[in-house]
């Protein structure tokens, strides 16, 4: 049986780190190896020596430069935006306490896309602003506009599903017309392909912006841990067992908000991982959330990895979007999802 | 000294909720309160435990004001047993009861010994050792119920409120509840629906109708035919039942037996 706290049972800790460290090398050796075209594992390595420390070991330049500035980048990439969205969904499943809860269902990152694109296409707020900005501000008035409604429809925990529906719905449909409205054409098409989640133009840069966000969103939602545990049976009872309600869910709605928008805005909208993964991690480490947490982020870095690398060779000489496998794999998983949590008659 | 409320107020969505109740509890006995639907129980025991703020007034916890007590501190001296709280989340039975420790176990802390120990001690003061690893959705209305008040126990409080802890369950499982609560020997606050168990099972008994308290006393002084004509609307005749207590017969109008 699965508990809600561990015990001091150091072995098993560095043997499960040890286990999530090794799966994600594997993965991250899977992505930079596979594709159009295939490099050898022992030709990897010489390249990120190459590209880290400068060894100097003869690679072409062409496989050097598929690698290190594509190959690596985008899987390291997929790593911490899988994580994120995981990690995203389980916070928000926690704290709505509803197993449908995430990101994108919520409508947090129709929200963000809404900002980037006001931002990319009306120009708001300049350079100052940036993209991951406007993302965050869309994504923080769609957390508060979804909220208002759950509110005012009773506050119940299934009425958050719906206001996620009518926001996500109303946010997608605003981002919509702003492009078809006052995007040229070839803005647009950028912005619908960067809309489905795209792996494609992530650079160095990005990585630099996204990791720490990451981290610290990461560190954020550990801290809170045992708080979120304590929502088990509600917000009163949490109250009641000494949690800070109001604060607690103030910053951690807002890291969601921040780890999606960050996310968003380098990759475009990604659903399902912030639904799936969590519940996957539920079934292996059980509902503790001192496990759960370091679970989500590391199953959804490396499934995030794998669905990329699926959307490279799924269709030859083409990239999926890589919302269509996170979706094709998603769907069902959420229809089973459905299924176990409905009421007994 | 323990709870105590000093003329409280509190409402939502502009109706008032509790309107002026001041209520001494006495430290280590059961104080039931009774009132009919609406009359404010939930409202006044949530504000006893802090999970609303008062609008007027004050709730005092041995004479200092509550509102100035730590969060972590009052969830350790006090705890709450809210009305049929459940939750989706695959949890077993010792999951439950291990919540309880979470006011005592600082952000990092590791599971100590001393926790474990409040936990298994909690768990066998309700009776219910032998289920430790059964799955929370599996248990009995009554059994879920002796749960919570294990997650309670495992705080450690010094004041146990229980917000009507009988709905729903059978009778013998109202009795068994009720019992328990009668044996912990800390101060306990339970809001009831049904007289005679709250009759049979407080110290004291307060009564509260559309917000207020309207009395409060011992059993005998409190449940009187002409207060429950008032309070509930009910004709009640008082008699002395088989086992020596006070028990309350509704006066219905037609004959027993008889459909009505």
């Amino acid at each position: 049986m699965s508990h809600l706290v561990i015990g001091p049972n150091w072995p098993a800790r560095i043997a499960l780190a040890g286990l999530s460290l090794v799966a994600l090398v594997v993965a991250i050796a899977l992505a930079v190896t596979v594709g159009e075209m295939p490099i050898p594992l022992s030709v990897a390595f010489r390249a990120l020596g190459n590209g880290v420390f400068d060894l100097g070991y003869p690679v072409s330049a062409i496989q050097q430069g598929v690698i290190f500035e594509y190959r690596l980048s985008r899987a390291l990439m997929a790593a911490l935006c899988g994580g994120a969205l995981a990690l995203s969904g389980a916070i928000l499943q926690a704290l709505l306490r509803n197993p449908l809860a995430e990101p994108y269902i919520l409508g947090v990152s129709a929200g963000a896309s809404t900002g980037a694109v006001c931002v990319m296409i009306l120009g708001f707020g300049g350079a100052t602003l940036g993209l991951s900005g406007g993302a965050f501000l869309g994504s923080v008035a769609a957390l508060v506009m979804v909220g208002l409604l759950a509110a005012g429809a009773g506050g119940a925990s299934d009425r958050v599903i719906l206001a996620g529906v009518a926001g996500s719905q109303l946010f997608n449909a605003a981002t919509a017309t702003i492009v078809t409205t006052m995007a040229s054409a070839e803005q647009a098409r950028g912005v619908m392909f960067w809309l489905l989640g795209n792996f494609g133009g992530v650079r160095w840069s990005d990585l630099w912006v996204a990791a720490p966000v990451a981290l610290l969103g990461f560190l954020v939602c550990m801290v809170h841990a045992k708080a979120l545990d304590a929502f088990a049976f509600g917000a009163d009872a949490a109250a009641s067992l000494g949690i800070n309600v109001t604060r607690v869910r103030l910053v951690l709605l807002a890291t969601t908000a921040l780890l999606t928008a960050t996310m968003v805005a380098i990759v475009g909208t990604v659903g399902f991982v912030g639904l799936v993964i969590p519940h996957a991690a539920r079934f292996l480490v059980g509902p503790g959330h001192a496990r759960l947490l370091p679970a989500c982020l590391v199953i959804g870095a490396v499934f995030m990895i794998l669905a990329d690398v699926l959307s490279r060779i799924l269709v030859p000489q083409q990239i999926l979007p890589i919302g269509i496998v996170t979706a094709l794999v998603g769907a069902p998983a959420f229809a089973f999802i459905l299924y176990r949590a409905r009421r007994p008659a | 000294m323990t709870l105590a409320t000093h003329d409280v107020r509190w409402g939502a969505g502009g109706k008032l909720f509790v309107d002026g109740v001041s209520l001494n509890v006495e430290p280590n006995r059961v104080l039931g309160l009774i009132g009919p639907n609406g009359s404010g129980k939930s409202s006044l025991l949530r504000l006893l435990c802090r999970l609303r703020k008062v609008a007027s007034g004050v709730v005092t916890l041995d004479g200092q004001d509550i509102a100035a007590v730590g969060r972590r501190d009052l969830a350790r001296r006090l705890a709450f047993v809210e009305q049929q709280a459940t939750t989706e989340i695959q949890l077993t039975v010792c999951d439950v009861v291990r919540l309880g420790r979470t006011p005592h176990r600082a952000a990092f802390a590791s599971w100590s010994t001393e926790d474990e120990r409040a936990v298994d001690a909690a768990l066998a003061r309700v009776g219910l050792t032998e289920r430790h690893d059964q799955p929370w959705h599996t248990l009995s209305g009554g059994e879920r119920q002796r749960v919570h008040i294990a997650r309670a126990l495992a705080q450690a409080p010094r004041e146990l409120i229980l917000d009507e802890p009988t709905n729903h369950l059978d009778i013998q499982h109202q009795l068994s509840i009720l019992g328990l609560v009668r044996r912990l020997g800390v101060t306990c606050i339970v809001a009831l629906h049904d007289l005679n168990l709250a009759s049979l099972f407080c110290d004291r008994i307060g009564v509260l109708s559309a917000g207020r308290l309207v009395a409060a006393g011992l059993p005998e002084e409190v449940l009187t035919p002409a207060l429950i004509r008032e309070v509930f609307g009910v004709e009640v005749t008082i008699r002395l039942g088989a086992n020596g207590h006070r028990h309350i017969d509704y006066l219905v109008d037609h004959e027993p037996g008889e459909r009505p």
